[in-house]
């Protein structure tokens, strides 16, 4: 058992699922924006 | 005679277990249909590399090595990440993102479930591996062979024989794994939610820009992960463009099995009875379930956790949280099927791959910012 390599990867886990969910987030936005640009042809 | 069966002195135990094993691999892809495309060739290359002696693999004769042809192609194909980088060409070719660009904001969930990959590099360090080996364990949650291929060899990890042979067998195990986290972690009021589901025309030019679009964020924000969603998209932009019909399939079809048919056997060359019959191989197999396991609840509870938001009427099959894992397209499947099971009527399929290919995505996003992180 190595706790101190545990506790050290504890932020990692919080910066890397934050991370996650922040580019996530900047795609999601990309893709409305990329739908709505393209919402013309859409309805075509 | 003598010089005939020499060899047979030199086999040992542990190579009969490896041949055992070898023997289950081909078995289950086989019989149980197993991830037949990679744990067939892998059971195969698990008993040619473990005769004595082998010279499918580096041998020392008289003082000087003898290099085998599987430690050639792992040098030129895996060891500097050409094999499933290709591979990730041929998936981009074979993905439709139309469900998930109907619907954006699916894609939150394929983040949600990538927890397993994090909460694994946590326990993997807990139990004593060092952070580079526990990072590459920890990607077997990627549920996706070439993104744990490009991360365990990125860090060099003694142990990504294990690794590949724990990655793709509960890939080929969703179905099994996934169903009992899923009625623990929701109500049977829960699983009866319907999601509407409203058909959009998604334009040719939103597909086309959509995979240059995430490369070059996914890229900025992720570097070392740039080659990883870069091939990836680039396969989906050869699919999208209207133009390349001819090497879309290529990419999807010749592309994807010539090099499915070398990887397969090549990654056998870490399957080596020495290297792999250790209790770590044991440890990983476990840790890999532990992943798949945490994906799918990080999903799962996340959706939950959106509904407590949302309206009567709105709410979210908390089960479509369980696709965001990227074994693609076996989730999806999963979630719809169990959707079925509960009523019928309650067709979640459009919404599950939505979420799945977004895992897809996810999952490379994860192994790139492991790679940012710990590399």
């Amino acid at each position: 058992m190595n706790v101190d390599l545990f506790l050290s990867t504890l932020p990692m886990m919080a910066k890397g699922m934050a991370g996650i969910f922040i580019v996530t987030a900047v795609i999601i936005l990309t893709m409305y924006i990329l739908n709505a640009l393209t919402k013309e042809n859409n309805d075509k | 005679m003598n010089e005939l069966f020499f060899n047979v002195a030199n086999i040992t135990w542990q190579q009969a277990v490896m041949w055992a094993i070898g023997g289950i691999l081909i078995y289950l892809a086989i019989k149980k249909d197993m991830e037949p495309t990679l744990l067939l060739p892998m059971g195969f290359g698990a008993i040619l590399v473990n005769l004595p002696m082998s010279g499918a693999v580096t041998q020392i004769y008289d003082g000087a090595p003898e290099v085998g042809i599987i430690d050639v192609l792992f040098n030129s194909g895996i060891a500097n990440e050409l094999f499933p980088l290709l591979l990730f060409i041929g998936i981009g070719a074979m993905i439709d993102f139309g469900p998930l660009l109907t619907n954006p904001k699916l894609m939150i969930f394929g983040a949600a479930a990538q927890f397993g990959i994090f909460f694994t590099l946590s326990l993997a360090a807990l139990m004593g591996f060092d952070l580079k080996d526990a990072a590459s364990i920890a990607i077997i949650g990627a549920a996706d062979g070439p993104t744990s291929i490009f991360v365990a060899n990125f860090f060099q990890s003694k142990y990504i024989g294990a690794i590949m042979v724990a990655a793709y067998s509960y890939m080929a195990l969703v179905p099994i794994v996934q169903p009992p986290v899923i009625k623990l972690l929701t109500t049977k009021k829960e699983r009866l939610i319907r999601m509407q589901y409203k058909q959009k025309n998604v334009s040719k030019k939103t597909r086309i820009l959509f995979p240059i679009v995430i490369t070059m964020i996914t890229g900025i924000v992720s570097p070392r992960s740039v080659a990883l969603i870069g091939f990836l998209m680039f396969g989906n932009l050869i699919r999208e463009c209207g133009v390349l019909g001819s090497l879309s399939e290529t990419a999807q079809k010749v592309l994807s099995n010539l090099v499915t048919l070398l990887l397969g056997i090549t990654i056998a060359t870490k399957m080596q009875a020495e290297q792999f019959l250790t209790k770590e191989t044991f440890m990983i197999l476990g840790l890999g379930l532990v992943a798949f396991i945490f994906d799918t609840a990080g999903g799962v509870i996340f959706a939950k956790v959106v509904n407590l938001f949302l309206k009567d009427g709105n709410k979210i099959n908390p089960m479509i949280g369980a696709a965001g894992i990227s074994a693609f397209p076996m989730s999806a499947r999963v979630v719809h099927k169990m959707g079925l099971k509960e009523d019928n009527q309650n067709f979640l399929l459009m919404h599950s791959v939505g979420v799945n290919v977004s895992g897809q995505i996810a999952s490379v996003i994860a192994g790139g910012l492991i790679l940012t992180l710990i590399g």
